[in-house]
């Protein structure tokens, strides 16, 4: 029942070109009760050019150490596969969001998360993204996405986010 | 007189630490284990020389004794133990009365009100044991409704002419107020004075705001916005509040702007491509200089008084460390060596000390050191203690607590910089990110 109204959401949001950030919804399975014939419906997660492939499938964010920006094992498989789609998507833009964990002074954790952005980003480029489609934005530790006070959720809030959006983006 | 200039003396030259002084004189000092034995003294509701006066009188006096009390240096005598009554503010002192209770200074004082808006304050100090008047009475003209800004400024009178100290009363402090919950806080610039008194907001929550800085003579601020959706730096004018951004080139973010002295021109940090450096802009003509370039990240400037150097942090060695550099650029000195990282140094107003964040073993703290980073002292330990600013006088240091966990809010905190009088700052919410304003005029 959630996961149909997401998925109108989603497709919504995809035919209006705007952005979405739907990586906290749960994929728990529910589609396809109409449908279409490719196996999937538009728009879903298993739709592998939708926003919400894009989001939930792929994964629209990486994990960092602390204190690191480099890119681990994993974050690298995550970014081949939002590079893959974006190949796909030439219409698509995307801003990518540095995050810090809350240790950390405000400024340097500003710094840091730019820098968590970039290597994002420069990891984007080497996959053949063209760096004028992606912009960087740092919000340091000012949006957490967890909030206890352990290494359970700064290893959630120490990430980069790569939020799509169809058309020229938000330069 | 004397023996209360002793008296400061002895405060002011102790920091931390267990001392016992002897005792000689009837003003004295008494350190237990770093606790310094406050100055008892007693001030009389101030007289009423008009009817209008009535309430203003009774509430600037409070305000003075909340003003002294608030340092930690001096103590109330409650007024229930007074012998004496001041019916006069021209009557001679029964010194023998207030000796008898132990007041060691005596503030008396009377306002007058026209009725139509404008009021005058006078003031008298009394060194109770020498049995004479300290200083000369004074008085203040003003508006009723600034009567918290006259209360101050008696306080700064007296404060100063028993301590030696700078003055710091008659100050504002402008930071940001936050509400809701942690993953969703709302923040906008906010105003009050020192004591947490007469908040005004400078902005609206609408877009993420952070580290608001003053500007030497007060009426403006640097502060760092998200209104276009990407950090960025903006002057604001308190007065007016209208507000501008500081024109910086397309894709770039900034951040951790602060006034030079003159306050012509300002350093911050610019981020292009992951590396964030240092920079300065001409607040006139917007002319930028780079003042480094190195791929480790810059940040948190701060100019010395006499604007000839900056100290900031920088992660060059391997984690954050303070630095030293000429306020052109060029290059710069490491100054803490401490275990732990050091963050958001701030050059003290008197020009001798940096005041910073410490992280060590998974605590912050703030603390003070010497330019050369000797005499390093921690003033504070918790869950989240940053962003330290200096009062003018550069005897207290205000700061952002941070509490834990998912219900986890900011609020102000003040110490002294003997490690001595931390507490909170009341206010409405959550607040973080003060930057003290110079003594107002």
């Amino acid at each position: 029942m959630n996961s149909l109204k997401i998925a109108v959401l989603v497709g919504a949001a995809f035919a209006l070109g705007a952005c979405t950030n739907a990586g906290r919804f749960d994929n728990d399975g529910g589609f396809g009760a109409d449908g279409a014939g490719a196996g999937f419906d538009v728009g879903s997660a298993q739709d592998p050019n939708s926003p919400a492939y894009f989001n939930q499938t792929i994964g629209d964010r990486v994990l960092f150490l602390v204190d690191q920006s480099s890119l681990t094992p994993q974050a690298q498989t995550v970014l081949a596969g939002q590079a893959a789609w974006l190949a796909n998507n030439p219409e698509f833009t995307a801003v990518i969001e540095g995050h810090a964990d809350e240790q950390g002074t405000r400024e340097y954790n500003l710094a840091l998360g730019a820098r968590r952005a970039n290597a994002v980003k420069e990891y984007l480029v080497t996959q053949g993204v063209a760096a004028t489609r992606l912009q960087t934005l740092t919000f340091g530790k000012e949006r957490p996405l967890e909030i206890c006070s352990d290494e359970s959720c700064y290893a959630k809030n120490r990430r980069a986010v790569t939020v799509i959006a169809a058309g020229g983006g938000t330069s | 007189m004397r023996a209360i200039l002793i008296f400061l003396a002895m405060v002011f030259s102790l920091a931390i630490g267990s001392v016992a002084l002897a005792q000689d004189g009837p003003l004295r000092l008494r350190i237990t284990d770093g606790v310094i034995e406050p100055m008892p003294f007693a001030i009389p509701a101030f007289q009423a020389e008009s009817a209008a006066a009535g309430q203003l009188a009774s509430d600037i006096s409070r305000v003075v004794a909340a003003d002294l009390t608030g340092t930690g240096l001096f103590r109330e005598i409650s007024p229930d133990a007074f012998i004496s009554t001041v019916s006069n503010f021209a009557s001679p002192v029964q010194y023998a009365d207030w000796k008898a209770i132990n007041a060691q200074a005596l503030i008396t004082g009377a306002v007058n009100a026209d009725g139509q808006g404008n009021i005058n304050v006078k003031f008298r100090v009394y060194d109770v044991f020498s049995g004479a008047e300290l200083g000369t009475g004074l008085q203040f003209a003003g508006t009723a409704d600034g009567w918290r800004r006259m209360a101050h400024k008696v306080a700064d009178e007296v404060y100063s002419r028993i301590t030696g100290e700078g003055k710091y009363f008659d100050s504002r402090v402008v930071f940001v107020s936050e509400t809701g919950p942690k993953n969703d806080r709302r923040k906008r610039l906010a105003i009050m004075d020192y004591d947490g008194a007469n908040v005004q907001y400078l902005t609206d929550s609408s877009a993420i705001v952070l580290a608001p800085r003053f500007s030497p003579d007060g009426n403006r601020v640097l502060y760092t916005s998200y209104e276009t959706g990407f950090p960025r730096i903006y002057v604001l004018d308190v007065n007016n509040v209208g507000r501008r951004a500081i024109d910086l080139p397309d894709g770039t973010m900034s951040f951790a702007p602060r006034f030079a002295p003159d306050g012509q021109s300002a350093v911050f940090s610019l981020t292009t491509g992951g590396n964030t450096d240092l920079y300065t802009v001409n607040l006139g003509s917007g002319d930028l200089t780079r003042l480094t370039s190195a791929p480790s990240i810059e940040t948190a400037p701060s100019f010395s008084p006499d604007g000839s150097r900056i100290v900031f942090e920088s992660d060059r060695s391997g984690n954050q460390q303070l630095y030293v550099m000429p306020a052109s650029g060029g290059e710069a000195t490491r100054i803490s060596f401490g275990a732990g990282r050091y963050g958001t140094p701030v050059w003290s107003p008197r020009g001798d000390l940096v005041a910073f964040t410490k992280q060590n073993r998974g605590r912050f703290h703030i603390g003070v050191m010497r330019l050369d980073g000797s005499e390093e002292r921690l003033l504070t330990a918790s869950f989240l203690d940053e962003g330290p600013t200096w009062s003018p006088n550069g005897r207290v240091i205000m700061f952002t607590r941070e509490t834990q966990g998912a219900q986890g809010a900011p609020s102000l905190y003040s110490v002294d910089i003997s490690g001595r009088n931390l507490k909170p700052i009341r206010t409405e919410g959550g607040a973080s990110d003060p930057s003290w304003s110079p003594l107002q005029r």
